[in-house]
Parts: C-alpha cells; structure tokens; sequence
C-alpha cells in the first residue's frame, strides 16, 4: 500500500516541481521585462560610459583618433604634475565644507520657519520655493548682473549707505562667498523636503516633551532633530554630491564676469576659473581638458579620481551618520 | 519650298533652344541635389557678409548649392567629425586647435589637393603658413586674418596735447597717465590706456597680443618653454602691473565690471570711456557700424623700449578653414575651399564686408579693397615680417591657460618672485606638452 502510494505520487510530485519551475521562470521574465528599460538604461548611460571612462584613463585620446594605451601616464600628470588640480581640489572644498552646510542650515531654518507659520503659508512655501524653478545659467545671470561692483544696484544701495561694496565675482575672495549666496537663493528643493520631513514628526513627541518642561530649543534638540535627522543625511549626501559635481553656475558666472563673453564661434579666450582660478572647481577643470583641450584620455582620469572620491565621502558620511540618524521603528 | 524648310529650320532652332534650355534648368535642378555645407563660427552681421560670397560662388557654379551655418565653435566641429556626420567644409576661429585636426587627421590632408591643382601655399604670408599647419601637414588654409594694432582717440589726445600716437611702452604709459580721468571718489572716469589682463581682446590673459610687441619668445632651440630664460617675458609683465598699480587694481576692477561687453555697442573705447587701446582690425566695422562719428585714428601698438626696432609689428591670428575626414563631396569641397582662400575676389569681397585682412599677399594689395585709412595700418602689420601668431603645440592652446593662470596672479600681486615664477611656469609648461603629446617630446 505504502509502496504503491509513493510510486503514484512521484510523477505528480515531479509534475509539480516542473510547473513551480515554469511559474518561477514566467515571474522571472516578468520582472526581467519591467526592469528591462532600467537595465538598459542603466547599462548604457552608466555602465559602459564608466567602463569605457576606466579604460579611456590609461589611454591618450583626443576624441578625434583612436586612444592610445599609454598605462599609468595621465594619473601621474594627475598626482604630480598637473598645476591646476591642487587649486581646483581647493575650490571644490571650499564648496563642500562651506556652501554645503550654509545650504543645509538656510534650508532647515527657511523650513522651520514656514512651518511655524500661521498665516500665509502657501504664499511663504511659494516664495521660498520659487528660486529652484529658475534655470541655473539665467539665476547665474541675474545674480552676475545684481553683484556688479560697478553698476550693480547691490552695490549702488550699499554705496548709499556709505558702504564701499565688494567686488564679487570680480573678486577670488568674493567669487565663491557669490556663488554660495546664489546657491542659498535657489534652495527651494531641499527647502520643501525639510518642509514634509518637520510636518511629518509625530505630535505626540512634541506634547510630552512639553509636559516634561522643555522649552522650545530642547523639542528642537531632543524631538526634531532625531525625528528628521534621516533627512538631514539625505539632504547632507546629495549636496555634497552635488557639490562636487558643481559646474553650471561656476561657467556661467565666469565667462560674463570676466565681461569677454565672446563672439559665438569664438574660443580663444579661456575665461574658466574667472578671477585668478578661483572660481575653477574640480568639474569646470575636467571639461577644460576633456572638451577645450580635447585631452580625453586626462580628463576620463580626473573623472575616474571624482568617482572614487565621491563613492569614498558617500560611504564615509552614511557609516559616520549611525550615530546621529534615527530611524523611526529601527532596532539597534 | 522655301519658306517651309525656313519654317523647319526655324522650329528646329526654337525645339533645340528649348531642349538646351531645359537640359541646362535640369541640370541645374539635378545638381542643386549636390548641397555643400560649410560651418562657420561668424554670426550676425558678418555671417551675413559669408554668405554674400557664398552666394556668388553658388550663382556661378550650378553643379553644386552651398548651404552656410553659422555660430560654429570647436566643439560642434569635434561631435561632428566623431559622429560621422560631417559638414563638407569647416572653419575655426581656433587656430591653435590646428594641432589636433591635423596630427589626428580629423581634417584631411590638403597636400594632394595642391599638388594636383599645382598650388603654392607660398602666396599666404609666413605667419598664416604657420598656423594652418602642425608639423608640416597641412590640413588648413588660412581665411581671413585677425590683426592687432592700436586705437586712439584723436579728440582727447588733442585735449591733452598729445600730437601723435606712441611708439613705446614708456611712451604709452606717460599717455596712458595724461588722459586718464578720476571721479571725485577716486574712482576711474576715463581710463587712458588699461592694461588689465582680461579686459578686452588686446589684453588677453596669456599675453599673445603683447608678446610679439616685447619679441618675446616662447620656446628655447630645444623646444622648451622658455619664458624665464628670454627677459622680454619679465619687461613685459613688469611694465604691465606698473601701470595697473598706478591706476589701483581694485579700480581697474570696478571700472571693467562696469564696461560694457566688448562685442556691444557700448564698448569703453566707441563711448569715449576710454582713450588708447590694442585691438583687433574688426573694431573698424564694429566702430562704422556702431558709432561712424567717432573721431579715432590707428597706428600699430607701440613696443618694448629696448626693442624699438620692432614698430610696425602686432599679433596675428585667423581663421582657418579646412574639409574635415569623412566628406561626402570632396571635390566640391576642395573647389569651394580653393576658390575662397586663393582667389584674391572673395578674400578681398569677404574683407570690406566684415574687415578682416585678407590673407594672400596679392588680396592684400587687391584694388578692390576699399581704402580706408584706419583699415590700411592693418593690412602694413600683417605684412610685416616681425609680427607673430602663438605657438602651435599638439595641446592647442593650453599652455595659454598656464601662463594666464601665472599672469593674472602677477598683476594682483599674489605670484611672489617673477623669475622663480617663470622658471616654475616653463617647468609647468614643459610637462603639460609632454602629457599631451602621450610622453613624447615637447
């Protein structure tokens, strides 16, 4: 009997493996298929551009003949010789360790404030907000044109008040102190993420702290800051990111500051790093060689270098954020 | 009988007249099929002048019909080349960039184009020789030349007695002094002559309009950098922040901040906010068309006191023009390149319109140019054997980046000791043209 029902159910049983295997196939080729414009997408406009960007750093290529494998070359140039990367690293953590965190505090301070207020929130999130709609080179632009040292109304009202203004972006010491005043103006985005982020913490938190007698520098202290820090690491992570890849607004201000703003065809004048290279960040360097010089080959490995520094303070902030980020519901 | 072979002979004149005519209007139609197109960096009013020339080549040659872009910088003219889909003839303000067209073969060969149409590359002075070459392979022609000389104001030297323009470094500083008027605050008014490096084309912040004014020379025999080695690099820089620290470098700052752009109407120099300047031969259209009634003279730009000898001299660049790898139409291409580049008609045509200086020795003396006196000091420092364009190097222009990024430094008084700085910068300078050559020899 027992035989009989083990030999007649070892086909069944067989039968049904290959039927779970078949589902488990047709599930696979589902995810395969609504993933596939990801996977495409991700293979060629990150996964062969940072492959081909790797073997493009060994190799001289000026975009125009085939690259030439000439080793390690272009990263000894890079570590040893090149004069303008130590001052582009410079400048670039100068923006990092600046702009970033005056991003970062004028954000959450904006975000606060709108949240506490209690009329015309609509009008003050707007306002603030308003700024990140504008695109970068017209802001830049405009920003170029308030700060002139000479007929900006910037300082036409400071000369007013008896004040003898800066010369901003004229200036290497004003240049990126202009810059980050532009970046404050425009930082709506993460503005509105800390904006959800304060209204999402729970009430009840804010209650018992006030039973318990604290004041509102303490709630901020012991109640938001916990509540949001996971967002303050985001906002913290991609600005930094951001910063490093920051080149839009630093081209812009450069070339109409330097007020050689050229005829169209014109590339003669190289006005990146306007004035005095302080305005040549890590970004503006690269696409000086890569895109003026044509010097591919050097400018995939100052590219390659970005990538592993960028990778290294990511992983770096996010392991040193275990301390300060609370996540709601986590077991340690 | 008569009168019928008459008739017939008549029908068959009209028949074969019409048959011509329609054989022609399709020719014309067939080949009109054939469109060149060529890239060109003018925009505006000048663009405007190209395809004036353009047109009467295109009236005159049926089999082809040119079609003009304009507004092309180096990098529309690289994407094109590595895309495949190339224009069929392609002109550069960036002659420096000649380096990479010509080593990588992006631009072909003209070599056999001239062998085969028995042309001498002889007819362009020798500095436009230079810069539509890299190591001798020739894969440009010269078209058109820009030219530096110096402008002054003749009203305010009248007013500040000064009877004529000045023909030395010392000279133009003591003008420059003269006519140079301060705001109450001590803020600048009228500048005399501004020297700050970045200010306009004539001060371009890698020196190449000054250096052929000091004869200065960038390169050793070896073909090393050789800026700290030839003294006329020091003399240069040293006379050009004197004169910045006379006026105030935060002064200098504030009054070009508050300068209009120098492709504007109200460029310093047109609205009298400025008396002396070193600019290209361009400014005389952009002054007819912008501000006729400007009373301004030229001359060339005064030189090095301890090199007089080189008066008359100036920097000279240009554009060049070339048929870049993978054309379609070649032939029509070289057709079209010969026709604007050695015929001494459009180079002439193409030169009133937008006042450049022809670039054939012939063309130079063409009666067709329009005489004009500020123009004609122009065309005399483009023939003059010391005049001088910029290195060609296989990194284009980046040791210009270089010397710049040590130039502005030197005038805002942050680069230290000059010579130390120059031995760094040639050091600098050197190693940048060995990475770019892959390890090669500079």
């Amino acid at each position: 009997m027992t035989e009989t029902a083990v030999t007649a159910g070892a086909p069944f049983t067989a039968e049904r493996r290959r039927a779970r295997h078949r589902a488990a196939w047709r599930r696979r080729r589902l995810v395969l298929m609504l993933m596939s414009p990801w996977i495409v997408g991700f293979c060629v406009f990150f996964g062969y551009p940072l492959v081909m960007s790797v073997y493009l750093s060994f190799t001289h290529y000026d975009l125009l003949s085939s690259p030439k494998w000439i080793g390690w070359a272009n990263y000894k140039y890079l570590f040893t010789e090149d004069p303008q990367v130590g001052p582009a690293v410079r400048n670039t953590l100068w923006l990092i360790l600046i702009m970033v965190p005056l991003q970062v505090l004028f954000a959450f301070g904006v975000a606060t404030m709108v949240a506490r207020a209690k009329r015309g929130v609509g009008f003050f999130r707007t306002v603030f907000y308003l700024p990140a709609l504008a695109p970068p080179v017209a802001a830049t632009m405009a920003f170029v044109y308030l700060l002139n040292p000479a007929t900006g109304p910037v300082n036409v009202i400071l000369g007013h008040l008896g004040v003898n203004g800066p010369l901003w972006f004229q200036s290497p010491q004003w240049s990126k102190p202009s810059l980050t005043l532009l970046s404050i103006w425009g930082v709506g985005n993460l503005m509105i993420i800390f904006l959800a982020a304060i209204l999402d913490a729970p009430q009840q938190l804010y209650e018992s702290a006030e039973l318990d007698g604290a004041g509102p520098i303490q709630r901020m202290r012991w109640v938001t800051l916990p509540t949001i820090s996971p967002v303050i690491l985001f906002s913290v992570v991609i600005s930094v990111i951001a910063a490093m890849q920051y080149f839009t607004q630093a081209y812009v201000a450069a070339n109409i500051a330097s007020g050689q703003a050229s005829q169209a065809g014109d590339q003669t004048v190289n006005n990146l790093g306007y004035p005095e290279g302080s305005t040549l960040f890590y970004p503006v360097l690269l696409y000086q060689h890569g895109f003026r010089f044509f010097n591919m080959g050097y400018a995939s490995a100052l590219s390659v270098l970005l990538l592993i520094v960028a990778f290294t303070v990511t992983v770096l902030i996010i392991r040193n954020s275990r301390r300060w980020v609370h996540y709601a519901g986590a077991v340690k | 009988m008569r009168r019928g072979v008459i008739a017939a002979i008549a029908l068959a004149a009209i028949l074969a007249a019409a048959a011509g005519a329609t054989a022609r209007s399709a020719a014309h139609a067939g080949t009109k099929a054939d469109t060149i197109t060529v890239w060109v960096g003018w925009s505006a009013r000048e663009l405007a002048g190209f395809k004036k020339v353009v047109a009467e080549y295109d009236s005159k040659h049926p089999d082809v019909n040119v079609k003009v872009v304009g507004g092309i910088n180096d990098d529309k003219i690289t994407a094109a080349i590595r895309s495949g889909n190339v224009p069929d003839v392609v002109s550069s303000f960036t002659s420096a960039n000649v380096g990479s067209y010509c080593k990588s073969g992006a631009w072909v060969d003209l070599k056999p184009f001239l062998s085969k149409d028995h042309l001498d590359v002889n007819v362009f002075p020798k500095t436009s020789q230079y810069y539509t070459q890299y190591n001798g392979k020739r894969c440009a022609l010269p078209f058109l030349a820009d030219v530096y000389g110096f402008y002054y104001n003749k009203k305010m030297f009248q007013a500040a007695g000064i009877k004529s323009p000045p023909k030395t470094m010392s000279e133009l500083t003591a003008d420059a002094k003269k006519l140079t008027k301060r705001n109450q605050n001590g803020s600048l008014k009228v500048v005399g002559y501004n020297p700050f490096l970045g200010f306009y084309a004539g001060n371009a912040p890698d020196l190449s309009a000054y250096a052929p004014l000091f004869g200065a020379k960038y390169t050793d025999a070896g073909g090393h950098s050789a800026l700290s080695k030839d003294p006329a690099w020091s003399r240069l820089l040293k006379w050009q922040k004197n004169l910045v620290d006379w006026y105030g470098y935060k002064n200098l700052q504030k009054f070009n901040a508050g300068a209009a752009d120098e492709f504007s109407a109200s460029h310093a120099f047109e609205i009298g906010k400025l008396a002396m300047m070193i600019d290209g031969e361009w400014r005389v259209a952009f002054i007819q068309a912008e501000h006729p009634g400007l009373a301004y003279a030229t001359a060339p730009a005064p030189v090095d006191d301890a090199k007089k000898n080189l008066y008359g001299a100036g920097y000279v660049n240009g554009t060049i023009i070339g048929i870049p790898k993978g054309v379609k139409h070649k032939d029509q291409a070289w057709a079209l390149l010969k026709y604007l580049t050695f015929n001494a008609h459009p180079l002439a045509q193409f030169s009133n319109l937008i006042r450049n200086v022809p670039t054939t020795k012939e063309s130079l003396n063409s009666k067709e140019i329009k005489p004009d006196a500020h123009f004609k000091t122009f065309l005399t420092i483009f023939a003059n054997p010391s005049s001088k364009t910029t290195p060609i190097t296989a990194a284009g222009n980046a040791y210009g980046t270089l010397i710049q990024a040590f130039a502005v430094k030197w005038q805002a008084g942050h680069a230290g000791d000059l010579h130390a700085g120059l031995q760094k910068l040639d050091k600098q300078i050197d190693a940048q043209l060995k990475q770019a050559q892959a390890g090669g020899v500079p």
